[in-house]
């Protein structure tokens, strides 16, 4: 039962991360690298606020968002004149960047030692202690992020976002400033992955550097490509497919060290599989 | 007559490529200029240009007697202009509805993030898509349509701008009768709302139908303008289309 809810936990985080980065890719076409540098931007706010500072991981899930948001705004502004591939590495650069940081900045980060000791979720003295009442708190967070995400895409702002996607010339000639929608869903983006990083902290209770990198950027993009792009429910079982799949295997037999080099050939073969065969996802209606 | 419109000595360049080379017009407010010259001759790029699809290189273009040293596309809406694609563009994953209405709502992405669309605004498109018979494909995707049928998707994202001047750029081009008819009706109409328009086309006999005044493009320079009928028997525009 325990592995079950571990499970479940994983998925709502995942799911989170990956609506929040559908909506900078699935639906405005921004390919975007940065996801986990966002996710890690969250997760050690969590981390070093609760363990230096003694703010509750509560209080850090208000924080984490704002901080993440901040530094992708100004990520953001300054990557702006770049499109497509152009961008792509842009983002990447800064993922590297925040690597590097969370490695050799010790006195923050305890460098590549990393963070234990992150305290479990507490509110009016009750304490997220057992794996059920985690469930019930990253279900709660993963349906708010569902909330955000599709009030967003049924707004004219994500109407406009999809006619980026499209065509972001012949959109500007309409009246759009395109940046500016660029900006606010890339900022957006980078706050809800925040959530899911105070939490994943918060849940493992240590964190390190090797937690948040390209592999799992390229893990988020897995899961909207084999998914759907741009459809919630597609995301949600791009979410569910790559968490469970690899952990199959260990039930098939495979040893843990195997399941865990695996893992990264699977997400990268269903990757190129569906971006070859079904670029739309299982159940997504949009390719890029 | 007052001018809308107007560039000096405007000058667009590809590389060697002078597509715009030193052009001055004039466009009068509340008519229909065509635009014509042989393939090549600079008219899809004039209309990039003013449109800020992208920059010129030198000269003056002046909005209502507002000289803009550097436009800027989605100021467009500002300007009042708008524009249709001679390579059509449309935002062909959405529907038909949606490709209308984002050019309808709300232009801020603060405010657009807390407005779906308004009960106006779903009213202004379905006007729209029966203006140009496409209301029974509301829900299709734009990239679904047929050739005329994104044709017309893109004059009603133009109807839907409301802009005061209206650069078409080659609006007929591969239609049947009934859809150039259907069209021709519409560029009427607009004109009789009072909107400039600037349309490029290549059939002599629709510009003969539709324009007030006519001006002759050759290898980006302005070869001839006037009434259409005087230009047209002129000797050096015949001598432009035959030598093409
Ligand atoms: N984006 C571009 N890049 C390079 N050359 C271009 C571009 N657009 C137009 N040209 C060149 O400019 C000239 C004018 O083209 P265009 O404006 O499309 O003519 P028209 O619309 O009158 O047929 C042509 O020689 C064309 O090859
Ligand atoms: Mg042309």
């Amino acid at each position: 039962m325990e592995y079950i809810f571990h499970i479940i936990i994983l998925i709502s985080i995942y799911g989170i991360l990956a609506l929040a980065q559908n909506l900078v890719m699935g639906e405005a076409g921004l390919l975007a690298i940065s996801g986990a540098a966002f996710y890690g931007i969250g997760a050690y706010v969590a981390a070093i606020f609760a363990t230096k500072l003694g703010l509750s991981i509560i209080t850090t899930l208000f924080i984490a968002p704002i901080i993440a948001g901040l530094i992708a705004l100004v990520i953001g502004a300054s990557f702006a004149r770049f499109r497509d591939d152009y961008f792509m590495l842009a983002t990447l650069g800064f993922l590297m960047i925040f690597n590097t940081v969370t490695k050799n900045w010790e006195i923050l980060t305890n460098g590549s030692y990393g963070i234990p000791g992150i305290p479990k979720p507490q509110i009016f003295g009750f304490i997220f202690s057992t794996p059920l009442s985690f469930v019930f708190l990253s279900l709660f967070l993963l349906i708010i992020v569902t909330i955000v995400s599709e009030l967003i895409k049924r707004s004219s702002f994500g109407r406009a976002l999809n006619a980026i996607r499209e065509d972001e010339d012949a959109l500007k000639i309409f009246g759009y400033q395109t940046s500016r929608y660029k900006l606010m869903i890339f900022t957006i983006g980078a706050a809800l992955s925040a959530l899911g990083g105070v939490l994943f902290a918060s849940y493992i209770t240590f964190i390190d550097p090797n937690l948040f990198t390209v592999n799992e950027s390229i893990l988020l993009w897995a899961m909207i490509v084999v998914g759907g792009m741009g459809q919630t429910r597609g995301v949600l079982l791009g979410a569910l497919l790559l968490i469970i799949i690899p952990e199959m295997l260990r039930f098939v037999g495979f040893p843990t060290e195997v399941v865990g080099l695996m893992r990264q050939c699977i997400y990268g073969l269903l990757l190129v599989f569906f971006m070859l065969y079904r670029p739309k996802g299982i159940l997504g209606i949009y390719k890029l | 007559m007052k001018y809308i419109l107007q560039t000096k000595n405007l000058v667009k360049s590809f590389g060697g490529v002078h597509a715009i080379d030193h052009l001055s017009i004039n466009i009068v407010e509340g008519q229909i200029t065509g635009l014509v010259g042989p393939n090549g001759s600079g008219k899809t790029t004039l209309i990039n240009v003013l449109s800020g699809f992208f920059p010129h290189d030198s000269g003056e273009i002046i909005f209502s007697g507002v000289n803009r040293n550097k436009i800027l596309s989605w100021e467009n809406q500002i300007y009042n202009i708008t524009r249709t694609f001679q390579q059509i563009r449309l935002f062909e994953q959405m529907t038909v509805l949606d490709n209308i209405l984002v050019v309808l709502t709300e232009r801020s992405p603060i405010y657009s993030l807390f407005e779906r669309h308004t009960q106006y605004h779903l009213k202004c498109a379905e006007d729209i898509l029966r203006k140009i018979g496409l209301h029974e494909k509301l829900s299709h995707r734009a990239s679904d349509l047929s050739y005329g049928q994104r044709k017309l998707l893109e004059i009603g994202r133009v109807l839907a701008m409301n802009a005061e001047i209206i650069l078409f750029d080659e609006p007929f081009a591969g239609l049947f009768p009934e859809t150039v008819k259907k069209i021709e009706e519409i560029i009427q109409n607009l004109k009789q709302e009072g909107k400039s328009i600037v349309l490029v086309e290549h059939n002599m006999a629709i510009i003969r139908k539709l324009c007030d005044h006519l001006i002759v493009m050759d290898a980006g320079k302005l070869l001839a303008e006037g009434h259409p009928e005087k230009v047209l028997s002129e000797k050096i525009v015949l001598e432009a289309y035959l030598g093409e």
